[in-house]
């Protein structure tokens, strides 16, 4: 009937819903996007297989045995095994619980760093902002991945050194969007009202702005931790990830390279487990910012 | 505008001040002791006393700070100390390849990018943009190592259109066959994550515009679909997109670095590896500089035609 | 639903616009809604139809789906549309594409968007020309420049080569019209184009309209919520509720004589700006617009409808004619009371009620707020101020209401926000009850703050949309000493005080309407019993029918408690209604003030004689001066010397103004002016302007003077 246009002539007028309603709304929304419901349940099977991998895996992630090396895929090993004769399928499943440590740990990190400096940012303003975000602007006038490696080759790429390194990566982002959230926020009439009642500040932070920026921090983090992930698999292929011998996805990939022709199972399962893992994520914070901030369409 | 590309300038030389301060903590500081550093642990104290002395590192950090930055600055980069050879050198050799893989991948994923961004905004809702979001977003995600090593397995190894690895000789020309034939699968490589990063942003900003008043108001005038997109849409749309592209320099640099490596390619991506693995010193610190010289510059340039594009900052 | 093919028929022999029968739905989360049901109305050639109704009554779906121009999720579900006998819903996109913009030409509601950022405001004008008319680039140059003169535009030339941004908002919207009537079009649809655009450039841009009229004889579809707009402007006016009309006629019967009971009550829920005595009471209608998915059976209004009985239920009444040029779809229209019956019924005096209470509450004096100009460059700091608030004194008796109006930029807001220690005054002291107060809220102690609460213009950001109704009210209390126990009780109490039931106490802010959240914000501000509330444009955003209840909610408090207000408007009409005293401000400064007799009746400050000419006024037959300010606000940073009004003063005297700052004139009574001017000569110049209005209507039905 009507020309295929596809503007908005009016913006409709919210009807009001019950909370009921709201919650059900939420739910079909997600539900309405199946692609985002999928990315959410791989995410949830690799979460699982974090938690318990050590009882999933059907061999020791450590346990050569040169005779069956280089097999591929059979019964007994499902997803084949490497140049030591150790099980590919293990081996990632006790992986992602490496991946989920470090990039779990790091993005927490870096969201309670990053909300602290951008709620204080936002809120107090003036100098200790402008000096803030010059700050931030230097860590990100460094390429992520060069400032990983730089800091990783000088400090030694231990455990601890390598969640430091990802929570300081991602620092700066996230504390961006929290100040843009806040700055917002601030001016609201409803935080006017609580600082002409004479609220305390730790209040009206706490209170009143962090609560509403919740729903940006969550889609925030989750695309956070799906870079981490990204980050710390080509950290160990570049050999400055999780030591050997150490299961980690990247580093198995990296000693797949040698092994292409002639055991091509080495590296397309590691490779199939980050795929998935990453873009699960990225589908599944996709679908959290269209249900959670409908209306904005990327960040 | 002028004010405002001074007002840039000077941020840009705040930026680089503070991010050769970190450079020179991140490698000079933060390891402890840089001799033992570099020596391992098992050095002699004597050995350890004479680097100390060879690098000036016995003199207070401030001192050690200034000192590297002059003569950064004046192009005195120094001597690598693993292969005693001039930094400066190495660095721009290796610097002039990775421009060339750079150069080869940027002609690849911007134009494509964006032309995906905005048709995938056109067709919103419809399955082209379904495809091309759903895609962008798997790319996104996809690390360079392994696409590139699937890229391999399939086009080198596989089907033998283009060699595996693409080491070339340190004065390869570029519009050579031999050499072009080996920047196509690293070029590849990179591509795919900008690609998708583009292509997602340019959609976003796309979509913006196109919900815009003066977009109906073109619609209204009578204007064909074209010339509206044409002429109203794509100039405002297209405008964040001098950021986004100059952002995603950055993911191309992380891209360089791992591509690089799993090409052989003698790229400056592989040569900050190879310090990292030396623990050279010299070497990180120039190479780190250098990139984000450039990176910091690419933003500069973006941010300044950014403004001269945009109306409301050149008559403000 | 019963097909209604009854229209009134416009006075130009040829019909322009027939739309019949027009139904619109939009697909939603929820399933189809309708928001336009089996609609009908004409205009002929030259005539100006009013589409009233408030938000939500679709009038912009109507106009949208007429010209097929609807967002992806609408279709157009019945009717026929016909534009000078040609069926515009049987056309294909590209006949359709030559329809929009050479014959049809619309405008909307912000003019700061309508065009395009990037583009020389010139050069879209001229595209028109190009397309549709197949001008070359000079030819469409030629016309480009001749549409902006035909639009009064100050010179055109510079305009045309500027960009958006560096217009005002008056002259983006003289630019789109110029836009618009560039082919000539036959129909011309107009989106609330004022709404967004201070009274005064409102005044402006309607003559303008009035004038187009005069010139083209386009047909004009006006979109606007306000009726006083359609008085002005429209030989014919249609109301809509809910997507059907509900009424429609010639607007002079229809005003003097409203034949449905959603009209009446429109009208009489807005203040009419008169001088008779103040502070009554206005008629409301009870509930709310129903949801469209939720639509009652038979009558729609019958739910808010007093005149209902249960046959009302059943059919869904049609448009009948009832006297020339007035259709109505009320089944019971002869019974409908005339609009002073209306009045009489309900409204009662709120004045009786109060005493003379006359000690002094609060005072704020020569206050002045200025904020540094954004820097251009890290080595050119900008020594200028924005001069927001440039000496300005003010005070409000206990249990009174001060009115502070005033064009957008006039530093009303900031005046409320320096009062309540939002913002630090550069200069200047307030005192309450004589004490002076700190100058920010963290300066001031919890009793003082307890003392001053506000209420704010925006009500989706009034209320924490996390926290429920409940926590909002009970926050206040709790801050403020009441015992935890006793908390709930008190919460409940206030909401019945703004007529909310006790339901509401666990909802969301996002589930109420804006009405709603104004009373909880309201609530909120009573919760701490103050002294004094600041009113921030509290109804500026809201319906008139919920304007209304607020207002009048805001008078019942106030004679109860004997609560202050500070009541900050544009809207005069709302100001008069309001207060005691008035305050006019103009760029950061008073103008004119006094007890609200005085200063709303002659003689007037020249600024405000020109606000109170610009309003428009829901009575044809009301005879206004024509006085118009040309040009816009002055910057805040470059305040002009003398008396700051020059620039655009109407009465403006000679050098005099230019050069020396105006003494503050007393009158009789409490009312002071700031002009060069004395009261003498300002009453004289003013008569005789009203006599040249007068002389220039020419209408015997004269009923009130402004
Ligand atoms: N694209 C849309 N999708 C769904 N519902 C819509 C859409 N646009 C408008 N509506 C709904 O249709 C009804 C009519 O809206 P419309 O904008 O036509 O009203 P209006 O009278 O122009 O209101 P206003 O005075 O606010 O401009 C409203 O209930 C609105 O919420
Ligand atoms: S038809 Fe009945 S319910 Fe409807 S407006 Fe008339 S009197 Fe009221
Ligand atoms: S002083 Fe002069 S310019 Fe100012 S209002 Fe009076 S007449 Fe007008
Ligand atoms: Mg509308």
């Amino acid at each position: 009937m009507s020309a295929s246009v596809d503007t908005a002539t009016a913006t409709p007028v919210p009807t009001r819903r019950s909370r009921g309603e709201t919650l059900r709304l939420y739910g079909r929304r997600l539900l309405r996007q199946p692609i985002a419901t999928v990315g959410t349940v791989v995410f949830i099977i690799f979460l699982l297989m974090a938690l318990f991998g050590p009882w999933i895996a059907p061999y020791g992630f450590e346990e050569q045995s040169i005779p069956d090396r280089l097999q591929s895929p059979t019964l007994q090993h499902p997803f084949g095994t490497d140049n030591f004769g150790r099980d590919v399928f293990s081996r990632i499943v006790v992986g992602a619980r490496g991946i989920f440590l470090l990039g779990g740990t790091g993005t927490i990190l870096a969201v309670m760093m990053g909300t602290t400096v951008g709620l204080i940012s936002g809120y107090f303003g003036g100098l200790l902002d402008e000096i803030l975000m010059r700050l931030l602007d230097v860590l990100l006038s460094i390429p992520s991945l060069l400032l990983a490696l730089v800091l990783l080759g000088t400090v030694g790429p231990s455990l601890l050194n390598l969640i430091l390194v990802v929570a300081v990566l991602y620092i700066p982002m996230i504390a961006r969007v929290v100040r843009s959230v806040v700055l917002d926020l601030k001016t609201k009439e409803f935080v006017e009202a609580a600082r002409i009642r004479g609220e305390r500040d730790s209040y009206v932070l706490f209170r009143e702005i962090l609560p509403n920026a919740l729903p940006p921090l969550l889609v925030e983090a989750s695309m956070r931790f799906s870079y981490s992930i990204f980050l710390v698999a080509s950290l160990g292929f570049l050999g400055l990830g999780v030591q050997p011998p150490s299961p980690d996805w990247g580093l198995q990939i990296n000693e797949a390279r040698n092994y292409l022709e002639s055991a091509p199972w080495m590296l397309a399962f590691p490779a199939l487990a980050i795929s998935l893992l990453v873009v699960g994520t990225n589908l599944m914070s996709d679908g959290l910012r269209r249900v959670l901030q409908p209306g904005r369409e990327d960040s | 505008m002028l004010s405002f590309i001074v007002r840039r300038l000077g941020f840009m030389v705040l930026t680089l001040i503070l991010a050769s301060l970190l450079i020179f903590a991140a490698t000079q500081i933060l390891p402890g002791d840089v001799a033992t550093m570099v020596l391992g642990r098992f050095a002699t104290e004597q050995a350890l006393d004479n680097f100390r002395g060879e690098m000036g590192l016995n003199r207070s950090l401030v001192v050690q700070y200034g000192d590297w930055l002059f003569s950064f600055v004046q192009g005195d980069w120094g001597e690598s100390l693993s292969t005693r050879a001039d930094v400066r050198d190495l660095v721009l050799e290796r610097l002039r390849n990775s421009a060339m893989l750079a150069l080869v991948a940027f002609v690849m994923y911007v134009p494509l990018g964006i032309v995906l961004g905005v048709v995938a905004a056109i067709r919103r809702n419809s399955w082209v943009d379904h495809v091309i979001s759903v895609g962008s977003l798997a790319f996104i995600g996809l690390p360079e190592f392994v696409t590139g090593l699937l890229l391999i397995a399939v086009f080198a190894l596989r089907l033998d259109w283009f060699p595996s690895s693409s080491a070339i000789p340190p004065d390869a020309a570029f519009f050579d066959r031999h050499t072009l034939e080996r920047l196509v699968l690293p070029a590849l490589t990179i591509s795919l994550v900008s690609l998708a990063y583009i292509a997602r942003m340019t959609r976003s900003s796309t979509v913006e515009v196109l919900g815009m008043d003066y977009v109906r108001t073109a619609y209204l005038k009578g204007l064909s679909r074209s010339r509206v997109i044409g002429r109203h849409v794509l100039r405002n749309a297209l405008l964040p997109t001098v950021t986004v592209v100059a952002i995603g320099i950055g993911w191309l640099i992380g891209g360089l670095i791992v591509t690089e490596s799993l090409f052989g390619f003698p790229g400056i991506g592989r040569l900050l590896l190879f310090g990292i693995q030396r623990r050279d010193l010299p070497l990180i610190q120039a190479t780190t500089m250098v990139i984000v010289v450039i990176f910091t510059m690419a933003n500069l340039l973006a941010d300044i035609l950014y403004g001269y594009l945009n109306p409301r900052i050149r008559f403000r | 639903m019963a097909t209604t093919t009854e229209t009134t028929t416009g006075r130009g022999s040829r019909n322009v616009l027939e739309i019949e029968g027009l139904s619109v739905a939009y697909r939603t989360e929820e399933g189809d809604i309708f928001p336009v049901r089996d609609v009908s109305l004409t205009i002929g050639k030259g005539e100006s139809f009013g589409l009233v109704g408030e938000s939500g009554s679709g009038k912009s779906t109507l106009a949208m789906g007429a010209i097929r121009y609807l967002p992806a999720n609408g279709r157009v579900t019945a009717g026929r549309v016909l534009l000078s006998g040609r069926d515009l819903l049987s056309l294909s996109g590209k006949e359709m594409r030559s329809v929009w913009g050479s014959r049809v030409a619309v405008v909307y509601q912000s003019p700061g968007n309508a065009l395009n950022p990037s583009i020389r405001t010139g050069n879209q004008i001229a595209e028109v020309a190009r397309i549709h008319l197949g001008m070359s680039k000079q030819e469409a140059h030629q016309r480009m420049l001749e549409m902006l003169e035909k639009v009064k535009m100050p010179d055109p030339e510079s305009v045309a080569r500027r960009y958006p941004h560096q217009l005002s908002g008056g002259m983006l919207q003289r630019c789109v019209v110029a836009q618009a009537m560039v082919t000539n079009p036959e129909l011309l649809i107009l989106d609330e184009p004022t709404t967004a655009l201070d009274v005064t450039t409102q005044a402006v841009v309607l003559d303008l309209v009035a004038e187009l009229k005069q010139e083209f004889d386009s047909a004009i579809l006006y979109i606007t919520h306000d009726l006083g707009v359609v008085a002005r402007v429209c030989d014919r006016v249609g109301v809509m509720y809910a997507g059907e009309f509900m009424e429609q006629g010639a607007i002079r019967h229809l005003f003097k004589r409203p034949l449905h009971p959603y009209t009446l009550n429109l009208l009489g829920c807005v203040p009419h700006f008169s001088l008779g005595p103040r502070r009554k009471t206005l008629n409301t209608i009870p509930g709310f617009i129903p949801r469209l998915d939720e639509l009652p059976e038979g009558c729609i209004f019958a739910p808010r409808c007093s005149l209902a009985e249960p046959e009302c239920r059943v059919a869904q009444p049609p448009l009948v004619r009832a006297g020339e040029d007035h259709l109505t779809a009320c089944r019971r229209w002869p019974v409908v009371p005339t609009p002073a019956e209306h009045m009489d019924t309900i409204t009662a005096d709120l004045m009786q009620a109060r005493g003379e209470a006359e000690n002094r509450l609060l005072e704020a004096r020569d206050v002045k707020k200025y904020y540094p100009v954004p820097a251009q460059g890290p080595f050119r700091k900008d020594k200028r101020k924005v001069k927001s608030v440039d000496g300005m004194t003010i005070w409000i008796d206990e249990g009174r209401t001060l009115g502070l109006v005033g064009e957008s930029g006039s530093g009303k807001t900031t005046m409320a926000r320096t009062i309540i220690g939002l913002v630090e005054p550069t200069e200047g002291t307030i005192s309450l009850r004589g004490e002076v107060l700190g100058p920010t809220t963290r300066s001031r102690t919890r009793d003082v703050l307890r003392r001053i609460q506000m209420v704010f213009q925006n009500p989706d950001a009034s209320l924490n949309p996390r926290q429920t109704v409940g926590q909002s009210i009970g926050r206040p209390l709790a801050l403020f000493g009441t015992p935890r126990g006793e908390i709930p009780g008190r919460v409940l109490e206030l909401l019945e005080a703004v007529h909310l039931s006790p339901s509401y106490y666990r909802r969301l802010p996002s589930e109420l309407s804006g009405g709603e959240k104004q009373r909880v914000a309201i609530a909120r501000a009573f919760a701490a019993e103050p002294d004094l509330i600041l009113c921030d444009e509290p109804i500026a955003s809201l319906d008139v029918s919920v304007q209304g209840s607020l207002m009048n909610l805001l008078t019942t408090l106030q004679a109860e408690k004997g609560t202050s207000y500070l009541f900050i408007s544009h809207d005069l009409s709302a100001v008069q209604h309001l207060s005691d005293w008035v305050c006019v401000a103009y760029l950061g400064c008073a103008m004119e003030w006094g007890d609200a007799g005085d200063v709303l009746n002659p003689p007037y400050h020249p600024y405000t004689e020109a606000l109170l000419s610009a309003i428009p006024i829901p009575d044809p037959d009301v005879i206004q001066k024509n006085i118009r300010l040309e040009g816009s606000v002055p910057s805040a940073v470059d305040i002009p010397p003398g008396c700051r009004f020059h620039t655009r003063c109407p009465r403006f005297i000679g050098d005099i103004c230019v050069e020396e700052e105006p003494p503050w004139r007393e009158g009789e009574g409490d009312h002071w002016i700031y002009c060069h001017h004395t009261f003498e000569t300002l009453v004289e110049m003013q008569k005789e302007t009203l006599r040249l209005a007068d002389h220039d209507h020419g209408s015997p039905g004269v009923e009130v003077q402004v």
